[in-house]
């Protein structure tokens, strides 16, 4: 199979800007379902509302576009009734941590076993430029035409601590990295959240004066580093990359298998 | 399965309800007086193989029974006031994309927080008109546990047969009361099955392409078939559409098969209505109360009777207004400031002649409550 076996072209061209990064998104995701060799159709995609939901619609598994933020409880409703699928649920920034950040702590709690993608372009793009909570304070939206005083989310340490048992942060310059990643949170039994850095040059990059797509990249190359390198350990103000926790746990379905085996031994009516 | 006897609450009768439909998954969060349907299926759903899952909210609760659903489960989840509005948004979701689904709110009093413990039956209008945009649905109600049984079992089969949410609205009085229950057996009511497309794999599969009988097979996800699923107006594909021919197609077809099978929909239940020249309007656990005092009057040789709704959205127009004609008054007997009142008025030829007898201080409205205004219309003073 090819990347382009997994798309459904009859939808293209898909109603993303030039320049944004989400169709590199795209690619890394089909790139690690296909180095993997999964079957499409043990795979279920469910999205939110946002630029980033409209992926489910371009990819060629079993798809489920929902409504704003609540794209991990519909895929929780999926995962749980038929656990043998394997869901991916990319989502952007405000998507996720904002309208969403209650389902979001939640199934990392459970540790329920689904891929989040956190499409992360810090800004809300479909409305048209307002802040998100991964926006940071000092940026300008049309919500905070003075600069931003709200402070940020870190994707990684709300992840870790709530309880999902894979997370990992990288950016669409690093596409390569992001495959891998990608590749081992998908095969990670649990709850595994990836965040990958993606440019939004017409409303954050305007607005903040970041330049265009490519001026936008060239920030995620100098502005972060791996983790365990030697750049970041020399200038630790670098947002640090790469696969932060990674662990075996208790996956949820699994878990409620034994309670259907307690159940059924104990039933009284 | 045996016939079984079993003294129950109201509540409990809709669990094993939905157990006789077939229920596999159920996702909850707890609030009152909906709570004992949570509990129980927590219980039972595990010691036949189902799903149970308490979720971190009502909206959660709500996304979760849908993308269950998708799958080709049939799937349930409660609540009361507060939490039924917080699944209103997911609610329009599953009426978009015609995902069966059964959501039962046993009613408390409202506004807001309101009057957790006591009966109301203040969400009827909130059942039809709840989520925004034009739609239409289906809302199913019950006076006793038998019929809290039926509803239930029709509203699993109702919800697959028009691919769209059903919603049971009882209410506090019945959630909580307890009386006798009598499980049918296997068998005895119909139960209606997922309507399955018979595409085979490799041939396209058009999702939201409707048969000539208006029906639209389904695919379970992770079947054989990949389609897209979306609360956005979509074409044939299920994928996003805004060319207008589409978008006033699908809006007519979600209508459409609802509003024009209101004849088949409608469930309801005579009382002593042959010859009665008065006659009350009631449901839930307000028409027992109208009943009874029905049952009183005749034995003292008055004619009224009781038209027992069921089947509350949509509304039975036509039943209505046949059942009305040459009443001397028409008495609209609920727990609310007259939510269905203003439908009966709709419907009657004699819209004049149809009156309120009405209790919203969050006690159940009794018989004598109803008398004191039969009186008043019958000419027998205060």
């Amino acid at each position: 199979m090819s990347v382009k076996d997994y798309l459904r072209e009859r939808f293209f061209p898909h109603m993303w800007c030039p320049g944004c990064g989400h169709g590199t998104v795209l690619n890394s995701l089909l790139r690690a379902v296909e180095a993997l060799g999964l079957d499409k159709n043990d795979i279920v995609m469910t999205s939110g509302i946002g630029c980033s939901a409209r992926i489910s619609g371009y990819v060629d598994f079993h798809s489920l576009h929902t409504i704003h933020g609540r794209a991990l409880a519909f895929a929780t409703g999926v995962k749980l009734s038929t656990p043998r699928l394997n869901l991916l649920v990319p989502m952007g920034d405000g998507d996720a941590l904002a309208i969403g950040g209650n389902h979001f702590i939640h199934a990392a709690r459970r540790n329920i076993d689904m891929t989040a993608i956190v499409m992360n372009n810090r800004i809300y793009g479909m409305t048209g430029g307002q802040f998100s909570p991964l926006s940071g304070v000092g940026i300008k939206a049309t919500t905070a035409p003075y600069t931003n005083i709200d402070n940020s989310f870190d994707v990684v340490k709300i992840a870790a601590a709530a309880g999902a048992s894979f997370v990992a942060r990288s950016t669409t310059y690093h596409v390569l990295e992001a495959v891998n990643i990608l590749k081992k949170a998908i095969a990670h039994k649990g709850f595994s959240v990836v965040e990958i850095l993606s440019q939004c040059p017409t409303h954050f990059g305007r607005k903040n004066k970041e330049g265009d797509a490519s001026s936008m990249l060239e920030l995620y190359r100098s502005n972060t580093a791996k983790i365990g390198s030697r750049a970041l350990a020399e200038n630790p103000a670098l947002l640090p990359r790469g696969i932060f926790v990674d662990e075996e746990r208790p996956e949820y379905c699994e878990a409620y298998e034994e309670v259907i085996k307690r159940a059924m031994g104990g039933a009284k009516s | 399965m045996n016939k079984q006897i079993k003294f129950v609450q109201g509540n409990e009768a809709c669990v094993e309800g939905a157990l006789y439909a077939g229920i596999d998954f159920f996702a909850g969060y707890p609030i009152t007086p909906s709570t004992e349907i949570a509990e129980l299926l927590a219980v039972r759903l595990p010691q036949r193989g189902g799903k149970f899952i308490q979720m971190e909210d009502e909206i959660a609760s709500m996304c979760a029974i849908i993308g269950a659903s998708l799958t080709g489960h049939k799937v349930m989840t409660a609540t009361s006031g507060p939490g039924f509005s917080l699944k209103q948004e997911a609610l329009g979701y599953a009426c978009m994309a015609e995902i069966p689904c059964v959501v039962v709110n046993v009613q408390r009093g409202g506004p807001s927080t309101g009057n957790p413990t006591h009966v109301s039956q203040g969400d009827v209008n909130q059942a039809r008109w709840g989520t925004h945009g034009d739609h239409a649905i289906i809302t199913l109600t019950a006076s006793n546990h038998q019929d809290v049984f039926a509803m239930t079992v029709d509203a699993f089969n109702l919800a697959e047969t028009y691919r769209t949410p059903v919603i049971l609205l009882f209410d506090e009085a019945v959630g909580h009361m307890r009386e006798k229950l009598i499980i049918p057996e296997e068998g005895e009511i119909p139960l209606v099955d997922r309507l399955r497309t018979s595409v085979r794999k490799g041939v396209d599969y058009h999702p939201y392409l409707p048969r000539e009988d208006g029906r639209l097979p389904m695919s379970d996800f992770g079947g054989d078939h990949r389609y897209n699923v979306t609360g956005l107006f979509h074409d044939m594909w299920g994928f996003p559409s805004n060319n207008p021919k589409i978008v006033d197609g699908l809006l007519h077809h979600l209508v459409d098969k609802i509003e024009n099978n209101v004849n088949t929909i409608t469930r309801y239940k005579e009382h002593f209505l042959e010859d009665a020249d008065y006659l009350f309007v009631s449901y839930g656990s307000s028409a027992r109360s109208a009943i009874h005092l029905a049952k009183n009057r005749r034995q003292r040789g008055e004619k009224i009777g009781v038209l027992e709704l069921q089947s509350i959205w949509p509304f039975p127009e036509e039943m209505v207004r046949e059942r009305c004609r040459g009443a001397r008054a028409v008495i609209v007997v609920e727990m609310n400031m007259g939510q269905v009142m203003r439908h009966v008025k709709a419907a009657v030829e004699q819209p004049e002649r149809v009156f309120l007898a009405n209790r919203i201080d969050g006690h159940l409205i009794t018989p004598s409550n109803i008398k004191q205004l039969l009186r008043v219309i019958q000419g027998r003073g205060v």
